[in-house]
């Protein structure tokens, strides 16, 4: 399939293309407000060990932005070489929001290429925080704009087709589509939940290893809190998701429910298995859940599967992406409240090295629901590519080759992926923080 | 007719820009690679991580601004060029892969793997050469079309001597540009043993370069008659480019003023550059798109320009503050902060 189907390989590739990309993105999503807040910290408390923070992190994110640039840049062109028919035809209606991106970027990587070398330039340190935010400003944006193109293809709108042509594009319509509200706020709720959630990792895996460690209690206490708020915040507008598709991509809901009938007071099915039936066994069913999520009301009617066209079904396999994703999304939500709760009353189990264990699992596994989710939103609104619009066979590039050059980037990713961690470690093992901490208490602040 | 004369205007002095700032880029990558291996070890090295690795990020923005513009622009481009660019345009980007993901592990991880550096010197190399056969394909000839869907003749490509001459001014252009430029910055840094070996190189690049540039000039004669009447007819901007070439050379044989020899170089090519646009229109794709049939809608044109001048807007006074900091403060460039 992948060597001589294009159609095919071009989805294998952006599905690995955008997997790998989306996890250098969502760390320059969120890192830049985890330094400013720590920064922040840092100065008004006059508090060595949050400044250390903000610079360490800022140490790591060189590492992290410079792939991210480079992924990006990739998936930018193949958006091109793989799609030539949807990107002719969304170059007349969605290029502004891809446009004003390139802006982002370059606002982002101008200020983020001064703050990171102007570390001593300044003697006020407000300064140099100050130019953090036009780094984090960037960043947001980079997610905003492109998630509004992401929203255009899941719900079309400004512009009108007759007869085959498009006629009376309206580039402002098309960036404030129906899918726009939920899907920018929820990708960026989720990437600051998930980078809060990837520092607290580290953070307590550093204090499994060594348990009186002030610098990384205070890492921990911080990105938790944060974590909590942003996860809290996830699940709102995942639940106000739910609605939005209810109402515009009923079939894409119904897909990841497995709800086959249109019913009223319609169950949430988790997980399980489908039989030849088309009945889920194994399941954990919530009554009136999904009639909830779809509409706010346990009584209200959901939109079965059945009612579609077998071609214009999406693949019910979304159902364990969708699955993946809520499960962890409310894991993560107990487990930091727990641990807020915990620390506020004094409770010793939140310290114990087990539930630290989970908390360093919370890392990889937010990162997961965020891959989870993508793969819902994208497999899910097969067979379109532009939904009801263009399928993605049509818009595939009808070169031959495009196998090979999955096995090219697949072999890229890999030695970009391990070259990233082995980096980092050594980057972060040659400088521990006790170093660093009594360079910085000496006064010289250069590391 | 104005919006897409605008719209090309646009792009082809970003592109003229990444241009400038990537030949530095990757020519800084070469000589740099070249030192280690001849054993001048880091004279360079030294240069390229106060000076490139602040800004490479912003060059990248260039590249990725000139094809996320075009798509804006001329939406048709994206379908003619993203279907046969396929395998050219995979590779240039995983040489493109090999540079960034350089100034993300090389200088922050450990110092100095001389394979790694080699390799980013070679694609700085291959980079140039595999982005200018896009030029070469722009002049018409290689494309045809099959059941509807257009097919590029790589074998025709391969073997036509208008591809080898441009792949060669391309790589003599890097290094030219480059050369001048760190000769500047050098002196600038008050190094003395790299603007002396910068100045050589300088020089010994700038003959090739116009040889090159004169050998396309007469293969397009034979590949592209109608484009080559077109030149002749910008025959004054050509000159003016030929002038300030001359002028930039003596400056550099004479040690004398590097920074305006700089700046005659980029009015050189600017000239150059902007003269082959010139006589490029009205195509992009000869004989298959032009700019006015390729062209997007009223709406869109006028949003990407009044984006175009917001983001401007914002963008000049940042990127003058980041060339204060790290190009013209001197004593960040003598190595003092
Ligand atoms: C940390 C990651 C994460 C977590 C914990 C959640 N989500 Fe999510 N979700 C995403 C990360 C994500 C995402 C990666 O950001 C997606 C993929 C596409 C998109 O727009 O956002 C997404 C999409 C997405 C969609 C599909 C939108 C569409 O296709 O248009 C729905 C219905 C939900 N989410 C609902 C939820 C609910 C009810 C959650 C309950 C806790 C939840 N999400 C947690
Ligand atoms: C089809 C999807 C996408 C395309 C075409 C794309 C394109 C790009 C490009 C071209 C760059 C490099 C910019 C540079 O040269 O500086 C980049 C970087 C970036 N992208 Fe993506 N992107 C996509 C998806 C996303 C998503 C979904 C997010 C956010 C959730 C995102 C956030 C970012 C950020 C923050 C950067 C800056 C680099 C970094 O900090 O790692 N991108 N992207
Ligand atoms: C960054 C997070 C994203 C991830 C992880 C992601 C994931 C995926 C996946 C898994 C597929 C394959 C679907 C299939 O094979 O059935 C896909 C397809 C695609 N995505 Fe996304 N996507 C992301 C964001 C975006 C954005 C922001 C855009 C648009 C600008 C986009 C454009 C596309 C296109 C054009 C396809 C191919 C058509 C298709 O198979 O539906 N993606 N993506």
């Amino acid at each position: 399939m992948l060597f001589d189907d294009p159609a095919y390989a071009s989805r294998m590739l952006t599905l690995l293309t955008l997997s790998f990309h989306i996890i250098y993105a969502t760390i320059g999503v969120g890192v830049p407000l985890m330094i400013m807040i720590a920064q922040w910290i840092g100065i008004k408390n006059n508090d060595m060990h949050y400044l250390l923070m903000a610079r360490r992190w800022a140490k790591g994110f060189v590492v992290t932005v410079a792939v991210g640039v480079v992924t990006g840049t990739i998936i930018g062109l193949q958006l091109s070489l793989l799609w030539p028919s949807f990107m002719e035809l969304a170059g007349n209606i969605i290029a502004l929001p891809l446009f004003m991106e390139v802006f982002a970027f370059f606002f982002e990587a101008i200020f983020l290429g001064i703050y990171l070398y102007t570390w001593d330039r300044f003697d006020n340190q407000r300064k140099h925080l100050l130019l953090l935010i036009p780094v984090a400003i960037g960043g947001g944006m980079s997610a905003f704009f492109i998630t509004v193109v992401n929203s255009f293809m899941n719900s079309p709108a400004g512009f009108d087709i007759v007869g085959g042509e498009l006629v009376n594009a309206n580039p402002i319509m098309a960036m404030f589509t129906l899918a726009m509200p939920t899907k920018v706020t929820h990708v960026i709720a989720t990437a600051y939940m998930t980078i809060a959630f990837m520092l607290a990792a580290f953070a307590a895996f550093r204090l499994i290893q060594n348990k009186n460690n002030e610098y990384h209690k205070k890492a921990l206490h911080m990105t938790m809190k944060i974590g909590l708020i942003f996860a809290i915040a996830t699940a709102l507008i995942g639940d106000l998701s739910g609605k939005y598709l209810a109402a515009y991509q009923p079939e894409k809901l119904a897909a990841a429910e497995w709800h086959f009938e249109t019913t009223t007071e319609a169950p949430l099915v988790m997980w399980g298995v489908l039989d030849e039936n088309n009945e889920a066994r194994y399941a954990l069913h919530v009554p009136y859940a999904l009639s909830i999520l779809a509409h706010g009301l346990p009584n209200s009617e959901v939109i079965g599967l059945e009612e579609f066209p077998i071609e214009e079904q999406p693949p019910v396999v979304i159902h364990y992406f969708f699955d993946t994703m809520v499960t962890i999304g409310v894991f993560m939500i107990v487990l930091s409240l727990i641990y807020w709760f915990g620390m506020r009353r004094k409770w010793a189990f939140v310290e114990k090295t087990w539930y630290r264990w989970f908390i360093v699992a919370g890392g990889p596994l937010a990162f997961l629901a965020i891959e989870a989710g993508w793969w819902m939103a994208e497999v899910g609104r097969q067979p379109w590519i532009l939904r009801g619009i263009m399928t993605v066979e049509e818009a595939a590039t009808t070169s031959d080759y495009v196998g090979w050059m999955f096995v090219l980037f697949a072999i890229l990713y890999f030695i970009l992926g391990v070259g990233t961690i082995v980096v980092l470690r050594y980057m972060f093992h040659k400088n521990p923080v006790e170093k660093e901490l009594e360079r910085m208490q000496q006064g010289g602040g250069q590391s | 007719m104005i919006l897409e004369i605008i719209g090309i205007s646009v792009l082809w002095l970003f592109l003229f820009g990444y241009i400038i700032i990537g030949s530095i880029d990757y020519g800084a990558g070469f000589f740099n690679a070249y030192s280690i291996v001849t054993e001048k070890q880091h004279i360079l090295s030294k240069i390229i991580k106060r000076y490139l690795s602040p800004v490479w990020e912003v060059t990248n923005v260039f590249f990725v601004f000139f094809f996320v513009g075009i798509v804006g622009f001329f939406p048709e481009t994206a379908y003619y060029f993203g279907t046969i660019l396929l395998i050219p345009g995979s590779l240039a980007l995983i040489l493109l892969a090999i540079r960034g993901s350089y100034y993300a592990f090389e200088s922050y991880g450990k110092h100095g793997h001389k394979g790694y550096a080699i390799m980013y010197g070679l694609s700085g190399l291959l980079l140039p050469a595999s982005l200018s056969i896009i030029l070469t394909i722009s002049e018409g000839g290689f494309v045809f079309m099959e059941d509807g869907n257009p097919v590029l003749d790589y074998n025709a490509l391969f073997f036509s001597p208008l591809t080898w001459s441009i792949v060669v001014l391309s790589i003599v252009a890097v290094l030219y540009i480059s050369a001048v430029f760190l000769t500047w910055y050098a002196n600038e840094t008050g190094d003395k043993d790299a603007t002396d070996l910068m100045r050589k190189y300088a020089l010994g690049w700038s003959i090739p370069l116009i040889i090159a540039a004169a050998g396309i000039i007469v293969e397009l004669r034979f590949h592209n008659p109608f484009h080559f009447e077109s030149l002749l007819g910008l025959w004054w901007m050509f000159a003016i480019s030929f002038v300030l070439w001359i002028l930039t050379v003596v400056l550099i044989w004479k040690r004398r003023n590097y920074r305006t020899a700089f700046w005659l170089l980029v009015g050189q090519f600017a000239f150059a550059f902007f003269g082959y646009g010139i006589s490029h229109y009205p195509y992009l794709l000869y004989p298959h798109i032009s700019i006015h049939e390729g062209f997007t809608n009223t709406a869109m044109a006028i949003s990407l320009i009044v984006v175009f001048i917001l983001g401007m807007a914002l963008l000049i006074p940042s990127l003058y503050l980041l060339l204060k900091l790290f190009l013209f403060d001197k004593n960040y460039i003598k190595g003092k902060k």
